[in-house]
C-alpha cells in the first residue's frame, strides 16, 4: 500500500513498507547516519538520523521507522516530516555531542582521515565545540586478525561490523560485549577471523576504529589517483577502484555493482596489490647458456621469430594463463593462426569446456544476480568459497532468506551455510540425473533450480561425462519450468576463462590440448610453447622443449621459460575480460607497467612483425574494432549476453561415464591461485594462517 | 558498573548434572522450534548456581553449543547481565549492596565500607579465606527498607553496619540469619504505629 508523505514541504507518494530514511530521500533530503546500511539488517542504534514528524513529541530515528507504522493524522490529510528544522538540527547536534564524547581526537594519525563518516558529519551536522570535561573512556584494541587493524577507542558501537560478518560473511565471530559505556566490539576470546571476504568489515566502519592492517600509514586518500577498474583474480569480475600514487598501486577498493559484487570483494581482490610491486619481469630475458640474461627487447624478438621459424607449426603450441585479457588472447590467435599454429589452449588446467557446444555450456546462466531468485541450488564438484567468495555471499543471502535449500556434491567444507551433502563422487550426480536421489524431488518440485558445476568438476579426466551429466540434470530441471530461467551454470575461478572460449582459444581435434602438449614435450615431439601468462602448469615436464613466456610476473613459467617477455599486470593495462555469465568489461590502466614491461597486446603485435606476418592493427581501438567484428560479444560492454538454452541439451548429449574418483576443488589454496597472488607477502601470510588454523581444526577433530 | 570480561583462570570443561541436564532439555522444549535461543538466559543462570555462583568460560560454550548458538552470542549476554557473575564469588556468601539513591540516603555507603573493610578492598574480589565477595548493585526494588543486600536469593534489610556485621557472622557460622527486615518489622509495615489506614476496609463498607 502507498500513502503520502509531505517531506520537507514536497508531497510525495511512499509505500508502506519504505523505511521513513528511504522516503526522506526520495526528495532529495540528506539524512545522516552511522549504523544504517542498506544491505545490513537495521540496529537503529546510532541515533544520528533523527527527523521531526508531525505529531510526535520526539524525533524519530527516520532507518527503523516503517512508513506504514507512522500513525496517521486525524483528519486523513498527509503526515508532515521535517529532515531540517530546528529540532531535528538541535537533536543531530545532542548525538553527535554524545559520540564525540569518548571518540579521541587523534585524527591526524588516523588511517580514516579524509574517508571518516564521523569527522564528514561532524562538521555536517556537528557544534563546534565539546562540553564534556571529564576523561575520556579508554578500549583495549583486539585482535581480529592479520588484515584488520583495531583502534577500539575510536569505535562509536554502530555494530555495522558484527552484522557485516554476522549476515554477509556468515562467520559469527563478532560482537558486542559489556553495555552502555562500557561497550566493546570484540571476537570470543579475540581469535582471529577466518574469513575470505572480513577486510570488506573494515570498508563499512564508519571511523577509524577498523582499518586496513597492510595499508596502515601508507597513503591519505586525498593523494591517491583513484582508477575504476576490474577485478582478475575470480571469475566474477568484481568492479574495483584502483588507488595509486605516483607509479605505485597503493590499495583496491571495491565499487557497487548490483549485478556482480554488490559492494563486496574478497581478501584476495583487496589485499593482492604487494604482490604487484615484487617479483616483476621489468626487462626481456633471453636464455643463454643455461642461463637467463637480460637483453634489449630487439634481441628478445628476434630470438622468438628465429625460434618459430625453426620449429614445425604443428609441433608448435601456446597456452594462456588465468589473467589474460581478450585483446592479447585474440592478437595471440590471429599471429600465430597466421603462421599455422592452432595448438592455443585457453584452459591450462585441462578443462573439457568447449566453444563447440554453445556459449550456453560454459557461462554461468542464471546469472550473478539471478541466483537470488533462486529456490533450489545443487553444486557440482565446487567450493564458492574458495572459487568466487563474493558468489557465495550471495548464496548465504537465499539461504539465510530462507528460500533457497542448497546440496553439494563434493568435498565437505564449511561454506558458511547449511547444506545437503549428497555425496562426494561424480556417481552421486550420475544417480542425481537419473532421477534416482531423494534431492531430485526438490530439484524437480523448486521453480527455479540452479545447477552449478565447479570449475574443477570439469577438468577432471571424465570431465566430459561430469559436464554431460550435469547438462542432463539441468536439461531435465528445465522442463516445464518458465523457459526464461536458465538451469545451467558453470563457475568458473580463472578471469580470462570465458573470454577464451568466447575467442574460440580451443583446439580442434586434429591440434594439442594442454595435455596433448605435455605428451608431445615428454617425446620431445614438441618444439616451441608459448605460453601467455600461463603459470599453474607443470613447468618440469616440459622436456627440452623451446618455452616462450610473456607474463607480468618470475613464477613457475617464467623460471622455465627460454625467453621471457615481460609484460603488465591488469592494473596496467585495458584489457576486456568477460566474466561467469558473459558480460564483457574492461579494466583501466591505473599505472604504467614496470621498467620495460609492455601491455600484452603490443608485444603480440611487435612478434607479429618480426616473424614477417604483420597483424593488421596499429592501436587498441584498433584491434578492438577487429575483435568486435568477430565477436560482437564483447563489444557489449557491461551486458550480459545470455547464450541459447539449447546449448545446454548439446552438452548433455555428448554422454560420457564418470569415475567415482572424488570431487576435487580446482581451488586448494585460495590465497596462491596466481603469480601475483603468489609474490604477494600477505597472501602468504593468510595462506600459512590458513593451513595452521585447518592442521588446528583436524588434529582437534582426530 | 565496569567493563566487564571473563576471569583469566578458568576451569577445565563443563556440563549439565543429570537432572539439570533433564531440566535444561524442558526448558528449551518451552520455545517454539527455530526458537530455541531464547533460552540461554535461564540456562546460563543454571549454570551459574551448578558452579558455584559463576560462569566459568567452558559454561558459555556448553549452554550456547546446546543451543545452536555462536560462542560470541553467549558472551555478549553473559557480559551484558550483571547478574551473571564472571569472575568466582565467596563460597559462603556474595553480597550484593544496593547503593542506589534511597539506600545510599539511608546508609549505604557505610555497608559498602564494611564490605571494604571485612571483605575484600575492591568489589568482585574473594575474601582471603574465599569465603565471600561482594559488589555494589543498583536498586533491587527494596526502597522502603533501605539499606539493604541481597545475597543468595534473599534480601537483607533495614540493615545498620551492626546488624550486617551479625548477618556476615552468621553466613561465617554457616547458619545465615531469617532473611527480611533485621529489625523485627514485618515487611514494610511503618517503624512505629501505624499511621494511617488504622481501620481495616472491606468491599461492603468498614468493618
Amino acid at each position: 500500500m502507498s500513502r503520502q508523505l509531505i517531506i520537507d514541504g514536497t508531497l510525495v507518494d511512499v509505500d508502506d513498507d519504505e523505511t521513513l530514511m528511504h522516503a526522506c530521500e526520495k526528495v532529495g533530503a540528506e539524512i545522516p547516519r552511522f549504523c544504517y546500511h542498506e544491505r545490513l539488517s537495521i540496529a537503529g542504534n546510532c541515533r544520528m538520523c533523527l527527523v521531526e514528524v508531525d505529531g510526535s513529541p520526539k524525533p524519530i530515528a527516520s532507518c527503523a521507522m516503517m512508513v506504514g507504522d507512522l500513525p496517521p493524522n486525524r483528519d486523513g490529510s498527509p503526515k508532515a516530516v521535517s529532515t531540517q528544522s530546528e529540532l531535528v538540527k538541535k537533536a543531530r547536534e545532542g548525538v553527535m555531542e554524545f559520540l564525540l564524547i569518548n571518540h579521541p581526537l587523534d585524527c591526524p594519525i588516523c588511517d580514516q582521515g579524509g574517508e571518516c563518516d564521523l569527522q564528514d558529519q561532524a562538521m555536517a551536522f556537528g557544534v563546534g565545540g565539546s562540553r564534556f570535561g571529564e576523561n575520556k573512556r579508554a578500549v583495549e584494541d583486539k585482535h581480529i586478525g592479520p588484515l584488520i587493524k583495531t583502534v577500539m577507542t575510536r569505535c562509536i558501537h554502530c555494530t555495522r561490523c558484527v552484522r557485516y560478518m554476522t549476515e554477509v560473511a556468515g562467520i559469527e565471530e563478532l560482537g558486542l560485549i559489556g553495555r552502555g559505556e562500557d561497550a566493546e566490539i570484540t571476537t570470543y576470546l579475540e581469535k582471529g577471523i577466518l574469513s575470505e571476504m572480513s577486510a570488506n568489515a573494515v570498508d563499512l566502519c564508519p571511523v577509524g576504529a577498523l582499518t586496513h592492517k597492510p595499508w596502515a600509514h601508507n597513503a591519505r586518500p586525498w593523494e591517491l589517483t583513484k582508477t575504476e577498474s576490474i577485478d582478475v583474480m575470480d571469475a566474477l569480475g568484481s568492479a574495483i577502484r584502483v588507488d595509486s600514487r605516483g607509479k605505485e598501486v597503493m590499495r583496491v577498493l571495491p565499487r557497487n555493482n548490483d549485478a556482480v559484487n554488490e559492494e563486496w570483494i574478497s581478501d584476495k581482490t583487496r589485499h593482492v596489490v604487494d604482490g604487484l610491486k615484487v617479483q616483476r619481469l621489468d626487462r626481456p630475458y633471453v636464455r643463454k647458456d643455461g642461463a637467463l640474461v637480460a637483453v634489449e627487447w630487439s634481441e628478445a624478438l628476434a630470438t622468438v621469430a628465429d625460434a618459430l621459424k625453426k620449429a614445425e607449426p604443428k609441433k608448435t603450441g601456446a597456452i594462456v594463463g588465468d589473467l589474460a585479457g581478450a585483446e592479447e588472447m585474440f592478437a595471440l590467435k590471429q599471429w600465430l593462426g597466421g603462421l599455422g599454429v592452432d595448438s592455443i589452449d585457453c584452459r591450462q588446467d585441462g578443462a573439457i569446456l568447449d566453444p563447440q557446444f554453445g556459449r550456453g555450456s560454459y557461462l554461468f546462466n542464471t546469472t550473478i544476480q539471478g541466483i537470488e531468485e533462486a529456490d533450489a541450488v545443487v553444486l557440482v564438484g565446487c567450493n564458492p568459497r574458495l572459487e568466487a567468495p563474493v558468489l557465495n555471499a550471495r548464496l548465504r543471502k537465499i539461504w539465510r532468506s530462507g528460500a533457497a535449500t542448497i546440496a553439494s556434491i563434493g568435498e565437505a567444507v564449511e561454506l558458511g551455510y547449511d547444506y545437503d551433502h549428497l555425496g562426494g563422487n561424480p556417481n552421486v550426480l550420475a544417480e542425481l540425473a537419473a532421477g534416482n536421489n531423494p534431492f531430485y524431488d526438490t530439484l524437480k518440485n523448486a521453480e527455479r533450480p540452479m545447477v552449478i558445476v565447479g570449475a574443477g568438476a570439469v577438468a577432471r579426466s571424465d570431465g566430459v561425462g561430469v559436464a554431460s551429466h550435469a547438462a542432463q540434470l539441468a536439461d531435465q530441471l528445465a522442463g516445464g519450468k518458465n523457459p526464461k530461467w536458465r538451469v545451467f551454470n558453470v563457475l568458473h575461478s580463472a578471469a580470462s576463462r570465458v573470454a577464451g572460449l568466447d575467442l574460440g582459444l580451443v583446439p580442434s581435434a586434429n591440434d594439442m590440448d594442454v595435455s596433448a602438449m605435455f605428451k608431445a614435450a615428454s617425446v620431445g615431439q614438441l618444439d616451441v610453447l608459448y605460453l601467455l601468462g600461463a603459470d599453474e602448469i607443470d613447468t618440469s615436464k616440459l622436456g627440452a622443449t623451446f618455452v616462450i613466456y610473456q607474463g607480468s610476473h618470475g613464477d613457475r613459467g617464467a623460471h622455465r621459460a627460454d625467453v621471457i617477455l615481460p609484460a603488465a599486470a591488469y592494473t596496467e593495462k585495458s584489457a576486456t575480460y568477460v566474466n561467469i555469465e558473459g558480460r564483457a568489461q574492461t579494466t583501466t590502466q591505473a599505472v604504467f607497467p614496470p621498467g620495460e614491461a609492455k601491455e600484452d597486446w603490443k608485444i603480440i603485435r611487435a612478434l607479429s612483425e618480426a616473424t614477417g606476418k604483420a597483424l593488421a592493427f596499429d592501436t587498441l581501438q584498433e584491434i578492438r574494432a577487429k575483435m568486435y567484428e568477430v565477436h560482437p560479444t564483447l563489444a557489449a560492454l557491461d551486458q550480459v549476453q545470455r547464450a541459447s538454452t539449447d546449448d545446454v541439451a548439446v552438452l548433455a548429449k555428448q554422454g560420457g561415464s564418470v569415475t567415482s574418483a572424488p570431487f576435487m576443488s580446482g581451488i586448494q589454496d585460495f590465497y596462491f591461485t596466481n603469480p601475483i597472488a603468489r609474490a604477494s607477502r600477505i597472501m602468504a601470510e593468510l595462506s600459512a594462517l590458513r593451513t595452521a588454523a585447518n592442521t588446528n581444526r583436524a588434529s582437534s577433530a582426530a | 558498573m565496569a567493563v566487564r570480561r571473563l576471569h583469566p583462570l578458568q576451569a577445565g570443561g563443563f556440563a549439565f548434572s543429570d537432572e539439570n541436564l533433564r531440566w535444561a532439555k524442558e526448558t528449551i522444549a518451552k520455545y517454539p522450534e527455530g526458537k530455541q535461543a531464547s533460552a540461554i538466559i535461564p540456562l546460563l543462570w543454571r549454570a551459574q548456581e551448578q558452579e558455584g555462583g559463576w560462569l566459568p568460560e567452558p559454561a558459555l560454550r556448553a549452554v550456547a553449543d546446546m543451543l545452536g548458538m555462536a560462542h560470541i552470542r553467549a558472551m555478549e549476554i553473559a557480559t551484558f547481565y550483571t547478574m551473571f557473575q564472571l569472575q568466582p564469588v565467596g563460597s559462603k556468601a556474595h553480597v550484593q549492596v544496593c547503593g542506589t539513591t534511597p539506600c545510599m540516603l539511608c546508609g549505604s555507603e557505610s555497608l559498602i565500607e564494611l564490605c571494604k573493610t571485612r571483605i575484600a578492598p575492591t568489589q568482585h574480589t574473594l575474601s582471603e579465606d574465599g569465603a565471600f565477595s561482594w559488589e555494589e548493585v543498583e536498586c533491587l526494588g527494596c526502597c522502603a527498607n533501605a539499606p539493604m543486600v541481597q545475597i543468595g536469593k534473599d534480601v537483607y534489610e533495614d540493615l545498620t553496619p551492626d546488624l550486617f556485621e551479625k548477618v556476615l557472622d552468621g553466613f561465617a557460622a554457616g547458619k545465615p540469619p531469617k532473611p527480611g527486615s533485621q529489625t523485627g518489622r514485618t515487611a514494610s509495615a511503618p517503624k512505629g504505629k501505624l499511621t494511617s489506614l488504622k481501620e481495616s476496609v472491606t468491599a461492603g463498607g468498614k468493618s
